[in-house]
């Protein structure tokens, strides 16, 4: 019995160091670092809720360790305890306290769970409708006549109403940094609304097991001054509206050329091309590359050579280019933007 | 022959385990086959732990990640806790109940076997070709042949048998408790491991119909192009989740009911108090057991089902928080004022305390939708139930053992290794899961096979598997226990702990027939009740005489094992197969239902001890 506090101190250490070195996550990604109104709502609800748990948590500790230390069986210790077969008013308190507690949780539940499920028409927010694919994300603007893939790109300070559906399996759409999920079902719609307070570029992931890549189903929200979004969205309308560009370097022509022929019958570039993989047409603004890799030559390279090997269970199949054929493509893939910067 | 064999079956060995009917020995089986899963589920939780104990390294890849966390869950809940509370409500609750039985001491077995079989055939599938990787919850579409391989056909017909297993078990427990009680054990005298039996039998009848449904469902939509949750053809994959969660729901109370029960038997016996608040722990069982069917739909407030649903099933899930505390300060109340122990079992019991009660809060915090919409199917969901399962179940499962095992085997386990089980394990287990709950905060989402460098959840997932490296050692130290327990030649008392319920009336194993005569309870905590009054045992309710006892039976077996080989024609499209498997099965019902077997008797001058006249 004497080791007994020994563990309990050195465990408490150990929790308190565990938590003091994992920190509080990193700002683009931790729900603990809200970044907008709906994560900042779903935090004052965890912050309320784990308060009153914490408090609750102190009582049952403290009668805990006191019954522990008081009523320990010492040696020599004679008779029989008295047998006690319950206490009324106790057991009421008990019961009351914790129905009072809840009670006032209830309350912001209620109001918080009817905010977040507000609509938004089209005059108040952007519209985005995303359909979740195994293993990427498709973001349209139906309003502005744009699509994008992979990177979602929202103005700041604007409610956003999303649509979302799933064209395969059930995925689930998280922003920890702007707020909560919710699932993408295949044959459904699900309605959400987020909204991004500062600008800056944050982590998505999805969040419902979908097959072999469901960890590495990332995604980025880039969120831009209005200016800068409106700006976007003119310059994606401008590109879409067109064929695709003719490549500039006699390497990167000769990229297109294979991209024609071997690509465009999955993937969009401008207003060409098939629907079944992400869109291109701003592959080259990206930040990743297949939503996890940094965004360079070599990565995109190692893409193209073994999509499998980074995300397996992908649907691109291996196109067996060879090196030459592989730096082409990267050269034209480096020219597919839309922003003025590249 | 007369219709009534006069001696008992010479059985032994294997064959009597393979025939046996006798809820003790089913018991061992329960526990045997449990804990062989038990290991397995175990070695798949190391293997995740270890796939991510650094960001992006390569151990397993991410099918085999996917079909370990599948495995891992569906083992663990169906497998190896399930059967392992099953094992004890076999071994203890007759006797807690004073009954020479079960009530239906065939379907007993038969209930083992199907589980048993079921077990078996789930698990083959990482020889053939693939284990399912839809994780535990199946999820359609991507349960779809589509999107899935021949697993999932192991998963639906592996459960399917075994969970029939599992409600027939239910059944017979229903019976047993309501019909099989020794005079003057009414209700109210039950103990409490008993109540919580008695609710948890209650939930199997009525849970497990739903998952039955929907396995048929899907089986159907695998097997026969069904499209029940296909939406290119009209189907709706959400029903799937709601069939699901009905079932999945009280499943969770179906487990931890129990483990409430052995918690209310060690704090009670350790403490030498009776049970603190007996009636409202009664009341707050049941109440539990009801309110568990109210609020499934806590598992789908992402889906979509809108704020006035979501927050309905929110609050209801609330309310559950209510009859728990009552337990938590009940069992409290019953050590204070008393003299507590604390030899292993009763460890396990304290140490179930403080983690049940934070597996519990942060219960209470994913009943708020909004911030739960935060918390979904992330990690800190991962770290909360198994704060519920492995802090509040398989705490109660291993003080239960601890405690029960003399009376199981005869046999005490060893104190010494059993408290560095005890801490191995604690330890371990707080080190692997609080880390959990900032990790889903901090953005992981559960599930997945790896995570990348640059996002701060490196630590996390670090400590956590060092703590999953602590459970190992304390598992393998009750390994150990067993076999040192099963080594020594010291036979266990029949009494060892001071114990105040009927079980510590009788010998150390009971013999077959339990108690020589049945005894006349007389009050709650029967034993301790004529402890009290001073008495040496029981006082007995009828004449010492010979006594009824059913004949073993192959038949279980063989039952099983039919629709086991039947499955695998479902799985393998072979027609032929199945169609030998059912006509096994079908052959063997006729056969128990034209054969008159009416069991033997054990004859008074065989009994091992010599009653008292009545």
């Amino acid at each position: 019995m004497k080791g007994w506090q020994q563990y309990w101190r050195q465990f408490s250490l150990f929790a308190l160091l565990a938590l003091v070195l994992t920190g509080c996550g990193k700002d683009e990604l931790s729900a603990l670092k809200p970044s907008g109104p709906v994560a900042a709502m779903q935090f004052d609800l965890m912050k309320l809720s784990s308060a009153i748990m914490i408090g609750v948590f102190i009582v049952v500790m403290a009668i805990f360790t006191y019954v522990l230390i008081r009523y320990r069986k010492r040696p020599g210790q004679q008779g029989i305890p008295k047998q006690v077969e319950g206490n009324h008013a106790l057991e009421i308190l008990w019961t009351v306290i914790p129905f009072l507690l809840l009670i006032i949780m209830a309350i912001p539940t209620v109001t918080t769970g009817f905010a977040l499920h507000k609509e938004y028409p089209k005059e108040e927010a952007v519209q985005v409708k995303v359909t979740a694919h195994q293993f990427w994300w498709e973001f349209e603007y139906p309003d502005l006549g744009v699509a994008s893939a992979q990177d979602l790109v929202l103005p700041v300070g604007k409610k956003v109403q999303f649509v979302l559906s799933a064209s395969d399996v059930k995925h689930a759409f998280w922003i920890p940094a702007l707020g909560g999920k919710i699932d993408t079902n295949p044959g459904q719609e699900n309605k959400m609304w987020l909204q991004a307070d500062k600008a800056g570029i944050y982590y998505g992931k999805c969040a419902e097991l979908c097959g072999a890549s469901h960890a590495l189903m990332d995604f980025k929200v880039e969120v831009k001054e209005q200016a800068d979004f409106d700006t976007w969205v003119a310059n994606m309308k401008g590109v879409q509206a067109k064929e695709p560009v003719t490549a500039t370097s006699p390497l990167a022509a000769e990229g297109q050329q294979i991209f024609d022929k071997s690509c465009l019958g999955c993937h969009a570039v401008a207003g060409k091309g098939g629907k079944m993989g992400p869109n291109l047409t701003n592959f080259a603004d990206r930040e990743r590359v297949a939503g996890i890799k940094a965004h360079t030559p070599e990565n995109i390279a190692e893409w193209l050579k073994d999509p499998q090997k980074i995300k397996p269970g992908n649907k691109m199949p291996n196109l067996n280019l060879d090196d030459n054929q592989v730096k082409a493509l990267v050269e034209y893939m480096e020219t597919l933007s839309v922003s003025e910067k590249k | 022959m007369s219709a009534h064999a006069s001696h008992a079956p010479n059985r032994s060995g294997l064959w009597d385990y393979l025939t046996t009917v006798d809820h003790k020995k089913i018991a061992i089986l329960y526990l045997i086959a449990g804990g062989i899963f038990f290991l397995a589920g175990g070695l798949e939780a190391l293997l995740i732990r270890l796939q991510l104990m650094y960001p992006e390294i390569e151990l397993v890849g991410a099918k085999t990640f996917n079909e370990l966390i599948t495995m891992h869950g569906t083992t663990m809940i169906f497998l190896a806790v399930m059967p392992i509370i099953f094992a004890l409500m076999n071994a203890i609750v007759p006797l807690q109940i004073g009954a020479r039985d079960v009530a239906f001491p065939f379907v007993n077995a038969l209930g083992f076997w199907l589980f048993f079989f079921g077990g078996v055939l789930l698990n083959t599938s990482w020889f053939l070709g693939g284990a399912p990787d839809a994780g535990w919850t199946s999820y359609t579409t991507l349960a779809l042949n589509q999107y899935s391989g021949r697993g999932v056909d192991f998963y639906v017909l592996g459960l399917q048998i075994a969970g029939l297993g599992t409600l027939i078990g239910g059944i017979n427990f229903l019976v047993t408790i309501i019909n099989m009680r020794a005079p003057g054990m009414t209700f109210m005298r039950m103990p409490m491991f008993t109540w919580t039996s008695f609710i948890t039998s209650g939930l199997i009848l009525f849970a497990f119909p739903a998952i039955t449904v929907g396995l048929v469902l899907l089986m159907f939509d695998r097997l026969f192009g069904g499209n029940f949750f296909n939406p290119d053809a009209g189907g709706n994959v959400v029903i799937w989740e709601h069939l699901f969660w009905i079932f999945g729901h009280p499943e969770v109370y179906i487990l931890i009911l129990p483990a409430f029960g052995v918690i209310s038997e060690v704090v009670s016996t350790f403490s030498r108090k009776r049970l603190f608040g007996y009636s409202s722990m009664v009341f707050a069982t049941a109440l539990i057991g009801f309110l568990g069917f109210m609020v499934w739909a806590h598992h789908m407030f992402t889906t979509g089902l809108g704020a006035i649903a979501n927050t309905l099933f929110g609050l209801a899930t609330m309310l559950i928080a209510v009859p728990t505390g009552i337990k938590i300060f009940n069992w409290l109340l019953t050590m204070w004022g008393g003299q507590i122990r604390f030899p292993t079992a009763n460890l396990f019991a304290v140490g179930f305390i403080p983690t049940f009660t934070i597996g519990g809060m942060t219960g209470v915090m994913l009943a708020v939708p909004p911030a739960d919409y935060q918390y979904h199917d992330s990690y800190f969901v991962v770290a909360h139930f198994h704060y519920v399962i492995v802090g509040g179940l398989v705490f109660g499962l291993f003080s239960g053992l601890y405690y029960w095992w003399p009376k199981m085997f005869g046999k005490m386990l060893n104190e010494t290794i059993g408290k560095w089980n005890f801490w191995t394990f604690f330890i371990g287990f707080h080190l692997t899961f609080f880390p959990q709950h900032f990790l889903g905060l901090m953005g992981m989402p559960r599930r997945v096979f790896t995570y990348l460098k640059d996002q701060n959840l490196d630590m996390g997932n670090f400590i956590s598997t060092i703590g999953a490296f602590g459970m190992t050692i304390g598992t393998i130290l009750f390994v150990i226990n067993v076999v040192v327990a099963a080594k020594s030649s010291k036979r266990a008392p029949a009494d060892p702990w001071d114990g105040r319920s009927l079980e510590w009336a009788i010998p150390s194993p009971p013999p077959e027939y339990n108690f020589v005569q049945t005894p006349l309870v007389r009050g709650l905590d029967a034993l301790w009740v004529e402890k009290m009054a001073g008495n040496k045992g029981m006082t007995p309710a009828e004449p010492i005489g010979d006594i009824h006892m059913p004949s073993p039976s192959f038949l279980p077996f063989l039952m099983s094992l039919g629709l086991f080989v039947a499955g695998y024609g479902f799985i393998y499209h072979n027609y032929v197969v199945v169609v030998i498997g059912i006509l096994a099965t079908l052959s063997c019902m006729f056969t128990r239902s034209v054969k008159d077997d009416p069991g033997y008797h054990i004859h008074e001058d065989e009994l091992e001890e010599k009653g008292v006249k009545a």
